[in-house]
């Protein structure tokens, strides 16, 4: 920190600030009087005048020196709290309370007295929280006893609520206690005033304390957000270092090998975009998941396109893996066999089935001119729907391509219970 | 003006002419790679590379489609659309974007797109898209009919506002089934005994359900999703 004023071109505002110079008690009286322009005793006769308002001046007094910060900046180390500073000040309020004993009643002594403890005690809790936390610990471990440490320390969340608890329960117990005391049992709507009454001073209090909460709540929530931003460009850092740049390496490598690069480009593309809009699911629970697992998978291994379009999703049962095993077979034949590029796989789940369809524009051949060896369309995929209560067909002819569409039925039971997940 | 000349003519007198397209995409090498591409099919007439630079030149040029790149500083192809949209309702707007995510492609056809096509096509595919735009018609990718299909037919317990006009016939909902299993339009016209132009018709129906209304189950469905 240095003695210079800050070099800035515009002025801000003036703030109202306690006075640390020329100052009697805590500097309150001096700093109303420096920001309105005024001489400090104007101030002062004020305060003692309002003192005679059963005791307002001292309260304003008190309530000016919870919230007002003490001017910054002139001394090199942060302004401390004097507490010996208020000797004077509690000697004042001491003196008023005693005139108001002897001159007036007991009760509006009594009354000054609990709204002053009350609003020290905001002050101090105001001073607690706008303190660094280093000073805090500093504070905490020289505190006494240690429970003591561990009340006014924040903590973690359980002792948090705890302590909402607790002090909710303190709470209720006080202004039950003031109301008792206060009117005792002389009828039951005193006992609701005198509870009213509390309330509404604790609205105040509440009031008082809001910015504050609100100020340290929006600080947490920036910081985590802050951290949460950092986070997610650690691990984007990370994917595009792991993956993309280690595919680019790949291919100025393999440039000369079209099928590879091809290959290597396609599957960084396809990672890349399920990171950046698939939701995540595991392809061991989802039928749409494994679909497109199984699809990624002849497009690495075959390097064509798969286009895949899947709309709805289900849970994957035996019947739905096995359905999911005869569009792959389907998909492997088209990358084989029929000589394209690019593969077509359509999937739907509809309220009483699935279907799957895998099309090509390829070659083509005459379904009823299949050999008895070509297991992989008999076994793999009629057979193998059959067994599982589906069905295929497989749609054919030279030179138009080909398309097998897998159809399961799935009962109303389980596609209810899937719906009302 | 006389860029609108070809409007008023005759289709068979303006096939010979080639289509004026303008480009907009943030990346000059792109550009610059679909110009080269394209020279062969089309005249390209314009480029360029902001929305408000877009919107400027594409009043001042009257193109037949513009090709349009939905992601983009200042709002993307989504701006340009919305600014030229009233102004301009001739000029046909094609979306070519490496995303096919579907709150983008939703988002483009909403905003009064003909077409979205992904960078990935081959240039003879975006010749014919161009083409079919510039004829009026809508180009629908198999991806594209999946997006609809699941945000309208995969939900039958939603809500419906305007039944009317909010859900698709059956028919439509069959010829977007053939088009995700890439169908073409003559394929389609084939496997269900219907013309192609009947079958164009389908799906500008169906593009023009998705621009209009069915606010509260798209965005429903969009929210289901996390999309906005």
């Amino acid at each position: 920190m240095t003695r210079e004023p800050p070099i800035s071109t515009v002025t801000p505002p003036p703030r109202l600030y306690r006075a640390p110079e020329h100052r009697m008690a805590a500097g309150v009286a001096a700093g109303i009087a420096d920001h309105l322009g005024i001489s400090v005793l104007r101030v002062r006769v004020a305060f003692m005048v309002l003192l005679g308002l059963s005791g307002l001046g001292l309260l304003l007094y008190a309530a000016f020196w919870a919230v007002v910060p003490l001017r910054p900046g002139d001394t090199a180390v942060p302004p401390r709290r004097d507490v010996a500073q208020l000797l004077p000040f509690v000697g004042i309020g001491l003196g008023v309370l005693l005139i108001q004993v002897m001159v007036f009643d007991s009760v509006g002594a009594a009354g000054t007295a609990g709204w002053l403890v009350a609003i020290i005690a905001v002050g101090a809790g105001v001073i607690w929280h706008q303190s660094a936390p280093e000073r805090r610990r500093q504070w905490g471990e020289a505190m006494p006893v240690p429970w003591l440490g561990a009340v006014v320390e924040e903590s973690d969340r359980r002792a948090f609520v705890l302590r909402f608890i607790g002090g909710g329960v303190l709470v209720a117990v006080g202004i039950i206690g003031v109301a008792a005391v206060y009117s005792p049992a002389q009828n039951f709507d005193a006992v609701i005033n005198g509870v009213i009454f509390a309330l509404v001073g604790l609205a105040g209090v509440g009031v008082v304390a809001a910015p504050v909460l609100w100020r340290t709540y929006s600080q947490l929530r920036s910081e985590r957000e802050g951290r949460i931003r950092e986070q997610e460009r650690a691990e984007l850092a990370a994917m595009v270092h792991d993956q993309v740049l280690h595919t680019l390496a790949l291919i100025q490598r393999n440039a000369g090998d079209v099928k590879m690069v091809q290959r290597l480009a396609r599957g960084q593309e396809r990672s890349l975009r399920n990171w950046l809009y698939k939701p995540t699911a595991s392809p061991s629970e989802r039928f749409a998941a494994a679909l497109e697992q199984a699809a990624a998978e002849v497009e690495d291994t075959y390097a064509i396109t798969v286009e895949a379009v899947v709309v709805g999703d289900r849970e994957t049962d035996e019947k739905v893996g096995a359905l999911v095993a005869a569009a792959r077979e389907a998909l492997v034949n088209a990358a084989r066999h029929a000589g394209v590029l690019t593969v077509s796989l359509y999937a739907e789940v509809e309220p009483d089935q699935v279907s799957v369809f895998v099309r090509d524009r390829g070659k083509g051949f005459d379904p009823d001119t299949v050999e008895d060896h070509r297991h992989g369309v008999r076994g793999s995929i009629i057979g193998r729907m059959k067994r599982h209560g589906g069905r295929a067909e497989i749609r054919s002819g030279p030179g138009e391509g080909t398309e097998v569409r897998l159809i399961l039925p799935i009962s109303r039971d389980s596609s209810a219970a899937e719906r009302n997940r | 003006m006389a860029e609108q000349s070809t409007e008023h003519l005759d289709p068979a007198d303006a096939r010979p002419e080639r289509l004026r397209v303008f480009l907009v995409d943030d990346h000059a090498m792109f550009r610059a790679g679909v110009r080269a591409e394209l020279g062969a099919h089309v005249e390209v007439v314009g480029e360029a590379s902001t929305v408000a630079e877009a919107v400027t030149r594409i009043a001042a040029v009257g193109p037949d489609v513009v090709l349009l790149d939905v992601h983009m500083p200042d709002g993307g192809g989504r701006a340009v659309l919305e600014a030229m949209r009233r102004t301009h309702p001739q000029v046909k707007f094609l979306a070519l974007s490496v995303s096919d995510a579907a709150e983008d492609v939703i988002g483009l056809i909403r905003a009064g797109a003909r077409g979205y096509v992904t960078k990935t096509i081959s240039p003879d595919e975006l010749a014919a898209a161009i083409r079919r735009v510039a004829d009026g018609d809508a180009v629908f990718s198999p991806r594209l009919a999946g997006f609809v299909l699941d945000a309208f037919a995969a939900r039958p317990d939603a809500p419906v506002a305007d039944p009317e006009l909010d859900q698709l016939t059956n028919r439509e909902r069959e010829v977007l089934r053939l088009l995700a299993r890439g169908y073409a339009y003559k394929e389609i016209a084939k496997e269900l005994f219907i013309s192609i132009k009947t079958v164009e018709t389908h799906v500008s129906n169906v593009l023009r359900k998705l621009q209009m209304s069915n606010r509260y189950e798209l965005s429903r469905w969009a929210a289901d999703r996390r999309l906005v």
